[in-house]
């Protein structure tokens, strides 16, 4: 392991692992911050996974930065078991029409049928590598390549919550209404982010999400439900 | 209860407590105080807890109508605060009067004000903070016809600062810098420069950061990094050279390089930058950086224990 550690000014530590990117590195990142909620160490305020590091915050009143790295040390020393679960997340996503208004372009550009599109969108379960860039959303990584794209020439100035996209090599989900670029492609009628709910998210780091077709009909149903506050997500654990 | 109706709203004025602790990691931006240092003295000197909720008012200030006797304090920048027309001292604890009007008049030093009251605002709590950041939903500026509530509980006037605890700010800063964690990606002209050559701050910046205009820097970097978590009053360096600060609305994340980070006890001199103004930054190592951030802490503990 070659992990080192520098300060983010005098209340924060960035831990770099320094390996590439991988479903492992995100594995043991996210056992890292499992085992730092487990023990909660006074003067440790909050943490954020990234792709390969995670910051940590902290009241330098409580501990100095050499101190408190010999803490995160011991942390990373016994937080090295990888898990060989993963959670599933399913995101009924409306693909094309008024919610995927990039969709039929998209298809142009690749010479496919729509149907290609979404069946190579659905095909595979994507890992979320980080949570940032706005509340809720989830930087995913395990876009095919046959569908990846560059981002509109013209941003749009608003993207409705809840639409699917994709930018470059990755797909993503706009947690709330902000201005975009990326090439929407369909829309959820689930809510990554819920301000005023005690479960706020629905995603967490390491989680893995597949998206799946669903008709106009199961759309509003499901939309329904979740306004309601009685639709249940299906998520499910499965082994790697 | 019902402690003032709100006349004029102001340019931006919003309740502001120390920010959500916690929700980084689900990308929702801190927000809290842009000047932490102001908030928690106004607090102190009300009698409240230092994290309690205050009224953040930036350039021009709001009228507000007192609807009962209650003990104020203004923190921060000199926007002329005035009760009934007549200038009142800040950095000190008093009463505003039933009936009375509260209102700001030209901005002398700096850009943000703190209006804190006994017993705090009531304003709806997003996450565990009542701090407002509006491109999420959480909260919204104050409108005219607004009304203000609270709990006033005790009416102790007359605690202040001594003129040599109030900070000075202005439009000429130096601030210090804890580098990295990228600095390594830049080159030593780059550095130097950016350490010797004074930055202007732009008009285009807020809560979220300072953007600043730096002659000097030639930057010949890849601008981008694999992204991390950005801290309070980390510097990015995007590929044009234009250094920016980023602050308590900042994105939980960013994949620009960071030449280094602003330490904590000298932000307040950033918040209080009007556009225009030069800052300097100089080096500092993490553990000077840290006696001074705690410095701050036992005094804010001994004023606290002052005014119980």
């Amino acid at each position: 392991m070659n992990i080192t550690f520098h300060p983010l000014g005098e209340a924060a530590v960035k831990l770099s692992y320094n390996e590439e990117v991988s479903p492992s590195l995100t594995s043991r990142i996210q056992a890292f911050c499992r085992e730092l909620a487990s023990i909660n160490i006074d003067g440790i305020t909050e943490w954020v996974p990234a792709y390969d590091s995670v910051t940590v915050y902290y009241e330098p009143w409580t501990h100095t930065y050499a101190e408190l790295t010999e803490i995160l040390e011991d942390i990373t020393a016994v937080a090295i078991e990888e898990s060989h679960k993963k959670m599933i997340v399913t995101i009924p996503t409306l693909y094309g029409g008024e919610y995927g208004p990039d969709l039929e372009d998209l298809a142009k550009q690749k010479r496919m049928q729509h149907e290609d599109i979404i069946k190579i969108h659905t095909n595979e379960d994507y890992l979320v590598n980080m949570i940032g860039f706005l509340p809720g959303f989830p930087y995913l990584s395990g876009l095919d390549e046959r569908i990846a794209a560059p981002r509109l020439d013209n941003p749009r100035q608003k993207v409705p919550a809840g639409s699917v996209g994709i930018a470059e090599a990755q797909t993503g989900v706009y947690p709330l209404e902000s201005p975009g670029g990326w090439n929407i492609i369909g829309r959820t009628p689930l809510q990554l982010f819920q301000p005023e709910k005690d479960e706020s998210f629905l995603l967490n780091q390491g989680d893995y999400l597949r998206f799946r077709s669903v008709t106009e009909e199961e759309f509003e149903h499901i939309l329904e439900e979740v306004e309601k506050g009685s639709y249940e997500v299906q998520r499910e654990e499965v082994s790697m | 209860m019902k402690l003032f109706s709100v006349e004029k709203p102001g340019v931006y004025t919003t309740f502001q407590d120390l920010g959500r602790t916690g929700y980084l990691k689900y990308g929702v931006p801190a927000s809290g105080a842009l000047d932490r240092f102001a908030l928690q003295v106004g607090n102190i000197l009300v009698g409240n807890q230092r994290n309690t909720v205050g009224l953040e008012i930036t350039m021009q200030g709001p009228e507000l109508v007192a609807e009962v006797d209650c003990v104020i304090a203004i923190t921060g920048a000199d926007l002329s605060p005035m009760i009934n027309g007549e200038r009142i001292h800040m950095w000190k604890s008093q009463t505003i009067r039933k009936g009375q009007v509260l209102e700001f008049g030209r901005p002398n030093v700096g850009v943000r004000a703190y209006l804190t009251v006994n017993g705090g605002f009531e304003a709806e709590e997003y996450m565990g903070s009542k701090s407002v950041y509006e491109p999420a939903g959480l909260g919204r500026k104050l409108e005219a016809g607004d009304e203000l509530n609270g709990n006033p509980q005790n009416q102790i006037t007359g605690i202040g600062l001594f003129h040599t605890e109030i900070p000075a700010y202005g439009r000429e800063v130096e601030v210090r810098v804890i580098k990295g964690p990228h600095d390594h990606k830049l080159s030593s002209d780059v550095l130097e420069q950016f350490f010797t050559t004074p930055h202007e701050v732009s008009p285009q910046s807020n809560r979220m950061g300072y953007r600043l205009v730096s002659d000097g820097i030639k930057t010949d970097h890849e601008g981008d990094i694999i992204s991390d978590a950005v801290p309070l009053g980390g510097i990015q360096l995007p590929a044009n050279g234009e250094p920016i600060i980023l602050l308590a609305d900042r994105q939980t994340t960013g994949g620009y390089t960071r030449i280094g980070t602003v330490i904590g006890p000298d932000l307040p001199l950033i918040a209080q930058m009007p556009p225009g103004g030069t800052i300097r930054f100089k080096e500092i190592s993490v553990e000077e950086a840290q006696e001074l951030a705690i410095d701050q802490e036992r005094i804010f503990r001994i004023w606290e224990r002052i005014v119980r």
